[in-house]
């Protein structure tokens, strides 16, 4: 018990004087998961529009199916990353195996189907009769569908702290084409399992509190986005 | 030439038709209202015109493009025509932001937007409201917004789908008012889809009467209002007395109608033996307590089998072997002494009877 208060206090410790290895761990997670979901939103917004404004067969199934990819494991989408990435596979050539760069790929992937859902799902909560105003005053078809965004602005904006708290908070993917190097690649996830496993328990638990400390900011974020 | 032209067009929600070989050619500058029942299809042509949906046959035609399928051209027609919906949609953004967006989308420069949306606002008298959520407008309030945002953008065609429908008597009057001005100020072809006789015979210089998907009759208000066509129609214009007959006698355009056993005079050109229908408006029946000399020809003694108030007026029910229904005020009825079982003359002249041949 003892040994586990002595850590909590080091940790306090280690983030009040700015300590310069969490600071940078935690800086690059925060790069990391704000660049995969900027990435993330920008695919699936457009995308959640063309799907939610366009009528195609096999619609329902595909909603369906993005649906069942907000679970997916993130060790799965790690394996399928490092299948592409890796030496042998198809984007080999590229050399993204363990770096940010493949993180943020992986995150992506990960975070893509949770905000694509939840975007398409804002936009059928518009009233259909909002397009067809915006058409009527003489709008585009573009043009209209960015009036039902704008209806939905604060929907969309959950959407996005709900893909930055997903991938902020996952570790297979980091772990597997991260691969955790110091001063390169290592987040905030991989970082506490390392140290901990180490037994420096006082650099996981100030990144863990660091950790809770973001996943604070976005509940709170969101409560007050919800009132909106 | 004429401004909007649809040819034969029909439209289909799942199967069912809700417009049937629909014709129509407005003229540019005109007012043109839509009468009918709820479920005739008004909203359903209104929504053509405004090529917000393709119609399932049929051609819309304006300014004399064809514009029923190429979106190009569909956009481009829009640009110049504004809907008002019976239920204003208003977006999430002030009174401004409202008004502004059709210019805003047709690229307008910023001041030009900001002297057009005050001159729309003035119009309909919101311009105190530029910052308020427009959201939190009261019906009529809103109703006015989306007027001036339909007004805005100076369009060549304004669309209004049953502008006063659900709001309160004031309300009404105010948004009726900005539509005398609209009507009375600007060069602009007007469609009204309304269910308000009154509304749609003080605006408009033709009037269309939709029954069950099909345009039943086009005329002048008082062709429409006086001369229906069919009995669906009259009904719907408020000829409540609506008599099956047939024509017993024809001495030139005068004839003598048979109707249960009952002798009519009217004016018609139909033949002698044509099945008729006999329509006469409540309004323009007189009720003496006794026979009287008067020029009109039909006058039918009976007792009153039903009376009902409405407002400052009395419908009563006088059966005279034929039903007959009529109109007073409260004041008349009480200087007669009306009861119900009480007896009384009817009297209507033969002008004020319209005939029309019976189909069935």
């Amino acid at each position: 018990m003892t040994e586990l208060w002595d850590g909590f206090v080091q940790a306090l410790q280690l983030i009040v004087s700015f300590d310069r290895e969490v600071m940078e761990i935690a800086g690059r997670s925060l790069w990391i998961a704000a660049t995969s979901c900027t990435i993330a939103m920008l695919i699936c917004l457009p995308l959640g529009c063309l799907i939610h404004f366009r009528s195609f067969p096999g619609k329902r199934l595909l909603i369906s199916v993005i649906q069942t990819l907000y679970s997916i494991p993130t060790v799965l989408i790690g394996l399928l990353v490092f299948l592409f990435i890796s030496n042998a596979g198809p984007l080999g050539g590229l050399g993204l195996l363990f770096s940010p760069a493949a993180i943020i790929m992986g995150q992506v992937i990960l975070i893509s189907p949770i905000m694509l859902g939840l975007i398409i799902s804002a936009l059928s909560g518009v009233d259909k009769m909002v397009t067809e105003t915006a058409l009527s005053l003489g709008a585009t078809r573009v043009q209209a569908a960015i009036v039902s965004v704008r209806e939905v602005r604060y929907a969309i904006v959950t959407a996005l702290i709900m893909g930055f708290g997903r991938a902020i908070s996952e570790i297979g993917i980091a772990l597997i084409v991260g691969g955790n190097i110091a001063g390169y690649s290592r987040t905030i996830t991989t970082a506490i399992s390392l140290e901990t496993q180490r037994g420096n328990l006082e650099l996981a638990i100030a990144l863990g509190i660091i950790l809770v400390f973001i996943a604070l900011v976005i509940n709170i974020g969101l409560h007050w986005l919800q009132r909106k | 030439m004429a401004l909007i032209r649809v040819v034969n067009v029909g439209q289909e929600y799942g199967g069912k038709y809700v417009l049937k070989g629909v014709n129509l050619e407005i003229q540019s500058g005109e007012v043109f209202a839509l009468i009918g029942p709820t479920g005739a299809g008004k909203t359903t042509l209104i929504r053509l015109l405004n090529l917000l949906e393709t119609p399932a046959c049929g051609q819309v035609y304006f300014d004399g493009i064809d514009v029923t399928r190429s979106e190009r051209q569909r956009l481009k027609a829009r640009r110049r025509m504004a809907y008002v919906q019976q239920k204003p949609i208003v977006f999430k953004m002030n009174v401004y932001g409202n008004v502004a967006c059709g210019l805003k989308w047709r690229k307008v420069k910023k001041e030009v937007v900001r002297s057009k949306v005050d001159n729309a606002l003035a119009m309909v008298g919101m311009l105190d409201n530029t910052k308020r959520d427009a959201r939190t407008l009261s019906g009529g309030e809103m109703q006015r917004v989306a007027i001036a945002r339909a007004l805005v953008t100076d369009p060549e065609v304004l669309l209004l789908d049953e502008p006063t429908a659900n709001l309160d008597p004031i309300s009404i009057a105010k948004v009726e008012e900005v539509l005398e001005k609209i009507i009375g100020q600007k060069n602009i072809t007007v469609v009204m889809a309304t269910h308000d006789m009154p509304q749609g015979q003080r605006f408009a210089d033709r009037i269309g009467v939709m029954i069950n998907g099909e345009m039943t009759q086009i005329g002048s208000p008082n062709e429409v209002f006086c001369s229906p066509q069919n009995r669906e129609v009259a009904e719907l214009v408020g000829v409540e007395n609506v008599l099956a007959g047939v024509i017993t006698v024809k001495e030139d355009e005068l004839v003598t109608i048979e109707v249960k056993g009952n002798s009519i005079q009217a004016i018609s050109e139909l033949p002698l033996g044509e099945k008729v229908h006999v329509l006469i408006r409540p309004e323009d029946i007189t009720f003496t307590p006794a026979r009287n000399v008067s020029s009109a020809r039909n006058m039918f003694d009976g007792e009153i089998i039903r009376m009902t108030q409405v407002g400052r007026l009395v419908r009563i029910e006088v059966d005279c072997g034929i039903p007959l229904l009529g109109v007073l005020t409260m004041v008349s009825a009480q200087e007669l002494g009306l009861t119900i079982g009480k007896r009384l003359y009817a009297s209507f002249k033969v002008t004020a009877i319209h005939v029309i041949k019976r189909r069935d």
